[in-house]
């Protein structure tokens, strides 16, 4: 079971249990956490998703599109992403996801 | 909707499909542009008109095909222009709403910074005020405009707030805003030519262009748009570039009025139709946040953007060259019931209320958005608030305008709760 830690921008902490398929922003959803917005319903099309992820080994790269929307964030750091796209797959290891002050 | 006579909507049912206008501001003036946007989503989703008073288009109107054109920046280009109609050759504004990347993107992010959610929240408290000031001055249990009274005002308040904009000219934004978007080419004639159009945009540029140099360097500790711009290192020297900084104060003028004025009135129009609606968010005024997006889908202030091919392309079985004009038909895509729930009713608690196509989709999507769900929640929380009734008496008057779907006429009654 992959556990998924959400970080607000206050620090408060939550941890959950990632489903396999399901994106990191889906399982915010689902359990309530607040600091996604996910107004395109998991598109890349919005950006309302944005966060900073932390996990040992390796995520797939984000796509174009999802590098066109975070290109607009003028918060963006290298590790930012967009929640919609991870996808909890099967073995994935613990992930730590920061979420930004604001989504816009 | 009762119109005039000698005013009818076409048979949209049954003329053939090469033979239906969609150009004609008629459609949203009289509202009946339903029947025709059906029956494309059904029997031709990627429509070519081959002669408007706009020029030639294609018409794009499956919520999907407009996301799908919204990802392709790089087939479907924002330049030269936004709208179904072209800029004037001698008058191209830089603004970052036309742009592709990497252009785009630079200049977005260079004042992104102005509608952020943080920023929003020094504005919250003033923006109550005058919400509460324009709601408290209505009078009671007599009719009154809605648009003229709340919507047109307020929205006018609201923006010469974010300028800091002199307060006894405040007017003057609001004209400009529907001077710009009002081509006669876009407004079955009944808009303004070129000529004026370009003598408002040049008095509007020269009283920006006065309020960058009064402020600059004042010393002042004050928190408005201008200074914003001037403070920011991308764009401390914006005047300097004129077409860029009128081609921003015309996006944030004009962004944040027709779209947030016409939604204001919108929702008093819906939340009359569906009354069951309005006794679900009295009952409830934690559904605020979501019937604001809900009025904002419903409304779609913003009915369409215009994209154009830079490349032959084919779009569901339709082969568009390069060089042709796209028009993504948002308000169609946001009534596809492919995609949304009983589209036509307006559900204040629908699900994925959010996902709706009023502010666009991609790199483009509304800047605003945030500061636009604010002013229209404020608004609605204080209206809930203070009005027992809020009832429409009369017949509202539409807009007449292929670019804004709005109101300019809407008579109210209102009656204050009894304490």
């Amino acid at each position: 079971m992959t556990v998924i830690t959400f970080i607000q921008h206050d620090g408060s902490e939550r941890m959950v249990d990632g489903d396999v398929g399901l994106s990191l922003m889906e399982a915010a959803l689902k359990h309530d956490v607040p600091g996604i917005d996910a107004d395109c319903g998991g598109g890349a099309i919005c950006g309302t998703c944005h966060c900073f992820v932390e996990v040992s080994g390796d995520l797939p790269a984000p796509d174009s599109q999802e590098t066109a929307m975070l290109g607009l964030r003028p918060d963006r750091a290298d590790n930012s992403r967009l929640a919609c796209q991870i996808v909890v797959s099967d073995g994935m290891a613990d992930v730590t996801v920061r979420l930004p002050e604001f989504q816009m | 909707m009762n119109m005039p006579m000698g005013v009818a909507a076409p048979d949209y049912r049954t003329l053939p499909l090469e033979q239906l206008d969609v150009s004609d501001p008629r459609m949203f003036q009289y509202d009946y542009w339903h029947e025709l946007f059906a029956r494309l989503r059904e029997e031709c989703p990627v429509h070519y008109q081959p002669e408007s008073p706009a020029g030639p288009f294609w018409s794009v109107t499956r919520y999907e095909d407009i996301v799908a054109i919204e990802r392709d920046t790089e087939t479907f280009s924002s330049e030269p222009s936004i709208a179904i109609i072209d800029p004037e050759p001698d008058m191209i504004l830089k603004m970052f709403i036309a742009m592709d990347p990497p252009e785009h993107d630079d200049q977005r992010r260079a004042v992104h910074h102005v509608v952020a959610p943080r920023n929003l929240q020094e504005f919250e408290t003033l923006i109550r005020e005058r919400t509460i000031e324009v709601l408290e001055a209505l009078p009671e249990d007599e009719p009154f405009d809605w648009v003229k009274l709340v919507s047109r005002d307020l929205t006018t308040k609201m923006l010469a707030t974010l300028f800091d904009f002199p307060w006894e000219e405040r007017n003057k934004l609001t004209e400009w805003s529907d001077m710009f978007t009002s081509d006669v080419r876009i407004t079955a004639g009944e808009g303004s030519t070129r000529e004026v159009i370009i003598q408002h945009i040049t008095a509007c540029l020269q009283r920006f262009t006065e309020l960058w140099h009064e402020r600059k360097g004042d010393g002042k500790e004050a928190f408005d748009l201008i200074r914003m711009l001037q403070t920011d290192p991308n764009t401390e020297n914006m005047v300097d570039d004129p077409l860029t900084y009128m081609g921003n104060i015309m996006l944030l003028i004009v962004g944040g009025n027709d779209t947030t004025r016409n939604s204001m009135s919108g929702g008093v129009v819906f939340l009359n139709q569906f009354p069951d609606e309005m006794a679900k968010v009295r009952q409830n005024p934690e559904l605020i946040p979501s019937m604001v997006s809900e009025i904002i889908r419903y409304q779609t202030p913003l009915p369409h953007m215009r994209r154009t091919t830079t490349r032959d392309v084919e779009l569901n079985g339709q082969k568009i060259a390069k060089g042709e004009k796209v028009v993504l038909w948002f308000v169609s895509g946001n009534y596809d019931d492919a995609v949304i729930e009983r589209p036509n009713d307006f559900w204040i608690d629908r699900p994925n209320v959010r996902n709706h196509l009023s502010f666009g989709a991609g790199i483009h999507r509304c800047m605003g958005n945030r500061l636009a769900e604010m002013q229209l929640r404020i608004l609605w929380e204080e209206v809930l608030q203070r009005f027992d009734t809020i009832e429409v008496v009369g017949e509202p008057k539409r807009t007449c305008n292929l670019f804004i779907r709005g109101f300019t006429e809407l008579p109210v009654k209102v009656r204050r709760f009894q304490s």
